[in-house]
């Protein structure tokens, strides 16, 4: 079952609709057209948050590191950063790589959508506040500290490309065990999946929910894994998470004006 | 009109606006109500919350102790979420387990006029107009990742807003505002928007330079020294000269 954002707000019908019974023929929920006037738009419409070094082979990367200053111990609580509404992005969008700057990281990740309220929701419960999942590219202007990084390397305007669609939640079976590929013009540069998070998706709502609410329409990134790739100008991104689907964007240069 | 002052609040079963009228407030329909009549909510809906840290002289001396910092090359900006923000005389919860929980009273402007790469001699014609903030931190949650982590700064309930939004227009010079912070009464923290290190049009001109800032953004612009430890039932109010006195109360967490 899928959701593109022009049918958002019938997210609730969708959600209640029976897994044994396909979504009507006659009532598309999803066409992805390049370029024209249905493309899709991104289906956040709340806050879009995300956990850094979810992913244990990403926080190992940064070995004793960890314990050395600026950052003292290796963290406790979730790390998290939020994506502010300027980065928003659909598929087909360009992702504009700023002047000065070589590369971009593609920081592919499962999009978790929050379909009812998370407030102190315990793990048992958390995934019942899911409204299904979607793929995101959060993308970045390489840094390499967690200490205090800068705005400017992940709030840039179209620095999140989400979609093309949301999945609803009852027909992902294990979202913690999803594969997620990243190819560059085609050719596969990264191989991962859900699994192996610190936190798999029930337990990081869970961990957040106990001192921050998470609203309905709220985007959630379950985190990158290690190794991002990073691409250039004039590269085509395409990121796919078996059973959820395929992100496709071009980075372009900035014009300067 | 000079002089206006914009309310959200629920009243009547409704969510209304409002402006201030003598002492109180009057709505659309003509109908005039006492300040403790209303539930008061954030005075606008808002887009991007940006904070800022360490902006005022004073307090990075304060915090010096704690602080990784060496030259300042650009303002330590950072982003909050909705989720966080309460209107005046809201109630606000502190963990059973804190031991250090403070106040940030900070000038919060906000966005009228979307603003991409603006220079900052054109800064100030993007602002639609100004209120009052209380930031509060919990600073047992302190960690040195992603700093001031979420746990810290983004709590439900934590982040006070209001009374009101004044307009740009009456406010003529946005950086000669006297800030106090009273608990129960007593002065604990006083500043004044002089003495901000980057003051709204640079940080204006900044973020714009990177990011899109849209109507409805809100840039809380950072506060000065004077952060004391609050407990449950302390009455905390934060005041700009010429914005607003913005009242809030700490309460036990009760869960």
């Amino acid at each position: 079952m899928l959701v593109n954002s022009a049918v958002f707000g019938n997210l609730r019908e969708v959600l209640a609709w029976p897994t044994s019974q396909s979504w009507p023929e006659d009532r598309p929920l999803a066409h992805w057209q390049r370029g024209s006037a249905a493309a899709f738009r991104a289906p956040p419409v709340g806050t879009a948050y995300g956990a850094l070094l979810n992913h244990r082979a990403a926080l190992a990367a940064l070995g004793d590191a960890v314990h050395a200053a600026p950052y003292k111990a290796p963290p406790k609580a979730p790390v998290l950063y939020i994506k502010p509404r300027n980065t928003f992005a659909g598929p087909g969008d360009a992702i504009v790589v700023p002047a000065g700057v070589d590369e971009l990281e593609i920081g592919a990740t499962l999009g978790i959508v929050i379909g009812r309220e998370a407030c102190r929701v315990g793990e048992a419960e958390a995934l019942a506040c899911v409204a299904g999942y979607t793929v995101c590219n959060d993308v970045s202007v390489p840094h390499a500290s967690f200490y205090r990084p800068s705005l400017r390397f992940k709030c840039r305007d179209g620095f999140l490309p989400v979609g093309p669609w949301v999945v609803a939640a009852r027909h992902v079976a294990e979202p913690d065990a999803l594969a997620v590929r990243v190819h560059l013009d085609g050719l596969l540069v990264q191989q991962t999946s859900t699994t192996g998070m610190q936190r798999p998706v029930a337990r990081l709502i869970a961990e957040i929910s106990a001192f921050m609410t998470l609203a309905v329409g709220d985007l959630l990134m379950l985190g990158v894994a290690a190794g991002a790739p990073r691409a250039r100008a004039g590269q085509h991104v395409r990121i796919e998470i078996d059973g959820i689907g395929a992100l496709e964007n071009l980075l372009v240069a900035q014009c300067e004006a | 009109m000079r002089g206006m002052k914009h309310a959200r609040i629920a009243w009547g079963g409704a969510v209304r606006s409002a402006v201030a009228s003598g002492g109180g407030l009057l709505l659309t329909d003509g109908t005039v109500l006492a300040e403790e009549q209303v539930v008061w909510l954030p005075p606008v809906q808002p887009g991007a919350i940006i904070a800022l840290g360490i902006n005022y002289a004073d307090h990075k001396r304060e915090l010096a102790k704690e602080l990784t910092l060496s030259a300042k090359d650009e303002p330590l900006a950072f982003l909050k979420g909705p989720n966080a923000l309460l209107g005046h005389r809201g109630v606000t919860p502190r963990p059973a387990d804190a031991t250090f929980m403070h106040y940030e009273c900070e000038l919060a402007v906000v966005i009228g006029r979307a603003a991409t790469k603006v220079k900052r001699v054109d800064a100030m014609l993007h602002v639609a107009g100004y209120t009052v903030a209380n930031d509060y931190a919990i600073r047992d949650y302190l960690e040195n990742w992603y700093r001031p982590n979420l746990r810290v700064k983004n709590r439900d309930g934590c982040t006070v807003l209001g009374p009101w939004l004044v307009d740009a227009d009456d406010v003529p010079d946005p950086h000669a505002l006297e800030l106090r912070t009273f608990v129960n009464g007593e002065l604990k923290q006083h500043g004044n928007t002089r003495d901000l290190i980057d003051d709204v049009p640079a940080l204006i001109e900044y973020l714009s330079s990177f990011m899109t800032l849209l109507p409805g953004d809100i840039i809380l612009t950072g506060t000065p020294e004077g952060v004391v430890n609050v407990n449950p039932g302390d009455e905390v109010v934060c005041e700009i000269d010429g914005i607003g006195r913005l009242l809030n109360t700490v309460v036990a967490d009760a869960r």
